[in-house]
């Protein structure tokens, strides 16, 4: 009695997943169809055997949806590549270099990318684009910030308020750039208000955003995410906010033409003219200004 | 090869200079670990053993939803934490985002269907005659509940280290609820990530071993225990 009563329990059980499974089935046929219209338009251009071009870049650029509309632009201007992006900090990006792993490197912290190159380990580095840090924070302002001009005077005052500031603590390019200004305040901040995250430029900014917290982001990222977040800009326009971007074919790479026309095609007038537009129509202002020489 | 090598010569270094940043964050991973699986043990347990001897309305489906949840991708429970807890979400006026309750709280929700679910297997598994017998000894209902998971108690022991593993072991929740933030909410499982993304990979991996060490002394410990338990039988 008890093991037929397990059993038709095993049976219903049975019965109810595999209900469940067709469901999900119909539900994921209904998309698939639609997915294979889409491959057979995409399959009807000419067939280009392609490689693969690993590109290492930073969070930030990944997060400010740049490479949406800037990595398609590429394939579509040399289909023989596939382009693989691996977002993260620009330390693990240069590292990644190092390695080999990546082809070609889109970072942004030139003191670094300069010593990468200067190893040996990139062929050359070219200005790509720029575009400029802001230092966010709450309406309320605990600091009272608003409005100043010198990010180093900014952050001495968070400081002195002991506000809350989120640091991305990761060796990325914006963690670098902050260093630089807590530097040129003359102040190393280690103390309970000093959270230091460890991550990419979204995350931290939605830390701040719960922590109430004053953080400094890359203005693409920052717009990007502007209608999820309660931050205001509060700072910008500092020199020492200035953020320029560098590209850079990685020595002996597996892909080496890969990277070599990425970077000549990301500093050429098509890329450039890709980089310029980006934002506008979304936030009524450019994300990157182009300034390849 | 050389890498791997370096790795290991540097966990030890890291292990041997005892250095306060990398004992903070064992020991949060343990702490908020433990206090998952804790909390865990005492909703997972006496539901497993309802599910494991019940016959009750619902049970089939309540056990439709523990194998569910067993399979519920760690960073999905991160993310309907972050939502709840989030200042937008249902409970955000609690601030617990960010914070180690939000991560307890995730862990919570990973390992109690592991638990749960591990635990009805075995205890389905013993005997009904021993339940029958005890009752008809004049067993409680009680006596009856705790002489049964004694008879399970490996299965039960499987069913802790499993919950234990799974959470000691996951990223992506702890990431999403906790934030990865320094000398609050970094556990060891983000400091690889971090350590990782910044490039140095030999302190990744020296902490990815030191995580593999604490895993195998723990379940060392277990299953010595589980061990001694086999002995007894005899």
């Amino acid at each position: 009695m008890f093991y037929r009563f397990k059993a038709s329990v095993f049976w219903r059980i049975a019965a109810l997943a595999l209900s469940i499974a067709l469901l999900f089935s119909l539900a994921a046929c209904g998309t698939t169809t639609e997915d294979t219209t889409d491959t057979e338009t995409t399959t009807t251009e000419p067939v280009v055997e392609t490689t693969k071009l690993v590109l290492a870049s930073t969070t930030s650029t990944q997060d400010s949806g740049l490479f949406d509309v800037l990595i398609p632009a590429f394939e579509e201007a040399y289909p023989e590549y596939k382009v693989e992006v691996i977002a993260v900090g620009t330390g693990e990006a240069l590292a990644l270099g190092e390695s080999k792993d990546a082809d070609v490197l889109l970072v942004h912290a030139r003191a670094k990318e300069d010593a990468f190159v200067e190893a040996g380990f990139g062929t050359e580095r070219s200005d790509v684009m720029y575009n400029d840090f802001v230092i966010v924070g709450p309406a309320t302002d605990p600091a009272g910030v608003k409005g100043m001009t010198v990010a180093a005077d900014a952050f001495k005052k968070i400081s002195e308020a002991k506000a809350t500031l989120v640091s991305r603590g990761d060796d990325s390019g914006t963690h670098t750039k902050e260093k630089a200004i807590w530097k040129a305040a003359g102040f190393e901040p280690a103390d309970d208000w000093y959270l230091s995250a460890g991550q990419g430029m979204g995350d931290v900014l939605k830390l701040a955003n719960d922590k109430l917290g004053y953080t400094m982001s890359d203005r693409a990222t920052y717009l990007n995410l502007k209608d999820t977040l309660d931050l205001e800009v509060l700072v910008e326009g500092d020199d020492i906010l200035f953020n320029p971007y560098g590209v850079i074919p990685v020595t002996d790479a597996t892909n080496m033409e890969g990277a070599q026309a990425f970077a000549d095609w990301i500093t050429g007038a098509e890329g450039q003219a890709v980089i310029e537009t980006y934002g506008i129509e979304k936030f009524g202002q450019p994300l990157f200004i182009p300034n390849a020489s | 090869m050389g890498v791997i090598w370096d790795a290991v010569v540097e966990a030890v270094q890291l292990i041997g200079s005892g250095a306060p940043y990398l004992f903070e964050i064992i020991f949060l991973s343990l702490r908020v670990s433990a206090i998952a699986v804790g909390i865990a043990m005492i909703v997972g347990i006496p539901t497993g053993y309802l599910l494991g001897v019940g016959r009750f309305f619902g049970r089939r489906l309540s056990l439709v939803v523990v194998n569910t949840g067993m399979g519920l991708p760690p960073v999905v429970a991160g993310l309907i934490v972050f939502m709840f807890l989030s200042r937008s979400g249902p409970l955000g006026d609690l601030r617990l985002l960010f914070s180690t309750p939000a991560m307890i709280i995730a862990q919570v929700l990973i390992s109690t269907p592991l638990v749960t679910g591990v635990t009805a297997a075995s205890i389905a598994s013993v005997p009904l005659e021993l339940r029958l017998q005890a009752r008809s000894l004049g067993a409680s209902w009680w006596q009856e509940a705790v002489l049964t998971i004694k008879e399970a108690r490996r299965g039960v022991m499987a069913a802790v280290v499993a919950g234990f593993g799974g959470i000691i072991s996951e990223v992506g929740a702890v990431m999403i609820v906790g934030g990865n933030i320094e000398h609050s909410t970094r556990v060891m499982t983000t400091a690889i990530v971090l350590e990782a993304r910044k490039g140095n990979f030999g302190t990744a991996l020296a902490l990815g071993f030191i995580l593999i060490g604490i895993s195998f002394v723990i379940n060392g410990l277990l299953t010595t225990l589980q061990q001694s338990g086999a002995r007894y039988e005899r």
